[in-house]
């Protein structure tokens, strides 16, 4: 899982120095029920962010209106500078996401789940097939293009998923709850890679966790509680502006909840 | 951070060819998913051939039909039900493929569809049209076999002319099911569609017995089986069937399309749709 990506095609025009993602005020409601409010952050190019939050903060809503699923209520979201709402075309070319739920067509087989993701971006079959390898190859699983995604485990069908994204070769990668049901090699596996990625190929990723110990104390993090952001930086420089010896703790701290991942349980 | 969008950002937009990818690649993964799901095929020939040789040859002394345009003579009563049976899985065929759509909402799939970059109303259109191609091949397989129970047009060209009466008629029966799909929140929900969507608009339709033996029985049910858009379906089949075209049926039908597609499309909208309104995708 070392070999070098393609590298992401040179998109013109976009604005030097523009962020990745950008979240402004963005506010939600589902009827009366608030799911975010205020949610202001922004991804910037080859960096690694971290969404994180406990199941319920809104961290779905979240990812629902930046892959333009709901429209934006309030606020603005913009993907390198175009806005999700008024120009989805634009911003949803750039963006790759993973979603929580897996969303490979089981009754297929891997090649052909690429080749219908490349199609719903209008790549060519030829140049599909091309870039199927070198993601597959990518995730360590070209052998087993031709095979049905049904017979593969799950952290496979999470690294096939992970390959999809990169296919129509994103600047801004979405990844949300990947980790969850995988044993801890796969879980692994799957961060080392995607962190590779960001250092390799420039891609500004956000991935969304719950799971504490995912964070590095480099990375970026945005803390999201309650559909509130209640604090956001660099890990270590949370940890040390909430008094906490790290992340883990300084979470625990602000939100009053003890959450998942290994070091929640070490007072 | 002042990322305002500026002249300096160019939009890209889509070619035509990538356009047509597009539409070609959703058409080729339901035409793979219809060919991986055989039984289906299977159960959709079953049902109108079950219909066929039982029911009408049940009913066939008791049934007399008496000439009616597009027929110039006396028929069979299997005859006079065939266009009704191919409307039929066309019904089934638009409400299974909306039923996937419910299936692959839960399932997240239809996430990956409504993540592309093309317009959201051309993703629906695709799809539809998707859907309507797999209902074609359905169809033309049951003519198939009905042809060797010696029920066919009064010329082969009949079989040519029904093709852009079933292409519209399975249009429409889609875009309702796309509609549905849109309206039902879960897939435990589905069986109802059944109860109130399949029969009463099959059974109050022409699809099984003219509007004239209808209306001798009762005038508001006839009354009704002419508002049903399925009866234009079936009519507008029947009449194709025999070179002849319906206008009132097709007019019915264009217009019906339309709506209903147009509904679905605001429905599956993110700013305007029912998605917004509720959790989950």
């Amino acid at each position: 899982m070392s070999r070098r990506l393609p590298e992401p095609v040179a998109v013109s025009g976009e604005q030097l120095g523009a962020n990745a993602l950008e979240v402004e005020g963005v506010s939600h409601s589902y009827g009366k029920r608030k799911a975010l409010s205020d949610v202001s952050f922004h991804v910037r190019p080859a960096s690694f962010c971290v969404l994180l939050g406990l199941n319920g903060a809104g961290k779905s809503t979240l990812y629902s209106l930046i892959t333009h699923l709901y429209a934006v209520q309030k606020g603005t979201i913009r993907i390198f500078g175009f806005d999700v709402n008024r120009t989805p075309s634009e911003a949803l070319r750039r963006l790759g996401v993973v979603f929580q739920a897996r969303t490979l067509d089981l009754d297929l087989t891997v090649e052909q789940n690429l080749s219908y993701h490349a199609a719903l971006h209008g790549i060519s079959k030829r140049e599909a097939s091309f870039r199927a390898a070198a993601v597959l190859d990518e995730v360590a699983m070209a052998g087993r293009a031709g095979d049905k995604v049904r017979t593969l485990s799950g952290g496979q069908m999470r690294r096939v998923e992970i390959a999809r994204a990169l296919l129509h070769r994103p600047r801004l990668l979405l990844l949300d709850e990947p980790t969850v049901g995988l044993d801890v090699k796969a879980r692994a596996d799957i961060l080392k890679h995607v962190r590779h990625l960001v250092g390799e190929t420039g891609i500004g990723v956000l991935w969304a966790t719950h799971l504490i110990d995912e964070v590095a104390s480099g990375d970026n993090v945005v803390l999201l509680h309650e559909g509130r952001v209640i604090d956001q930086g660099h890990a270590a420089e949370v940890a040390a502006r909430t008094g906490a010896p790290d992340i883990g703790a300084a979470f625990k701290k602000l939100t009053g909840v003890a959450g998942e991942g290994d070091r929640w349980d070490q007072p | 951070m002042g990322s305002a969008v500026t002249a300096r950002q160019r939009r890209e937009g889509f070619s035509l060819v990538q356009y047509l990818r597009c539409f070609a690649g959703i058409v080729w993964r339901e035409t793979l998913r219809f060919w991986h799901q055989r039984e289906r095929f299977v159960s959709a020939l079953v049902r109108p051939l079950v219909w066929l040789f039982i029911f009408a040859a049940g009913f066939r002394s008791v049934l007399g039909v008496s000439i009616i345009p597009p027929y110039d003579t006396y028929v069979l009563y299997e005859v006079y039900i065939t266009p009704g049976l191919v409307a039929m899985i066309e019904l089934f065929s638009g409400m299974q493929s909306s039923l996937s759509m419910v299936y692959d909402r839960e399932m997240g799939n239809m996430r990956s569809l409504l993540v592309s970059p093309f317009p959201r109303w051309f993703l629906l259109t695709s799809k539809l049209m998707a859907g309507t191609a797999v209902s074609l091949v359905q169809a033309y397989a049951f003519l198939a076999v009905a042809y060797f129970w010696e029920i066919e047009p009064p010329s082969p060209w009949g079989y040519l002319t029904v093709l852009p009466a079933l292409i519209l008629s399975g249009l429409m029966l889609g875009a309702l099911g796309m509609l549905l799909s849109s309206l039902i929140k879960q897939l435990e929900n589905f069986a109802g569609v059944m109860n109130f969507v399949i029969f009463p608009m099959f059974f109050a339709s022409s699809a099984l017995y003219p509007l004239w033996r209808v209306r001798e029985g009762s005038p508001w049910l006839a009354f009704l089986c002419e508002l049903n858009p399925f009866t234009h379906a079936v009519e507008l089949i029947r009449f194709a069937f025999y070179e002849q075209v319906n206008f009132l049926s097709l007019a019915v039908v264009l217009g019906a399309t339309i709506v209903f597609l147009a509904t679905a499309i605001i429905a599956y909208d993110p700013s305007r749709g029912i998605l917004t309104r509720r959790e989950g995708p």
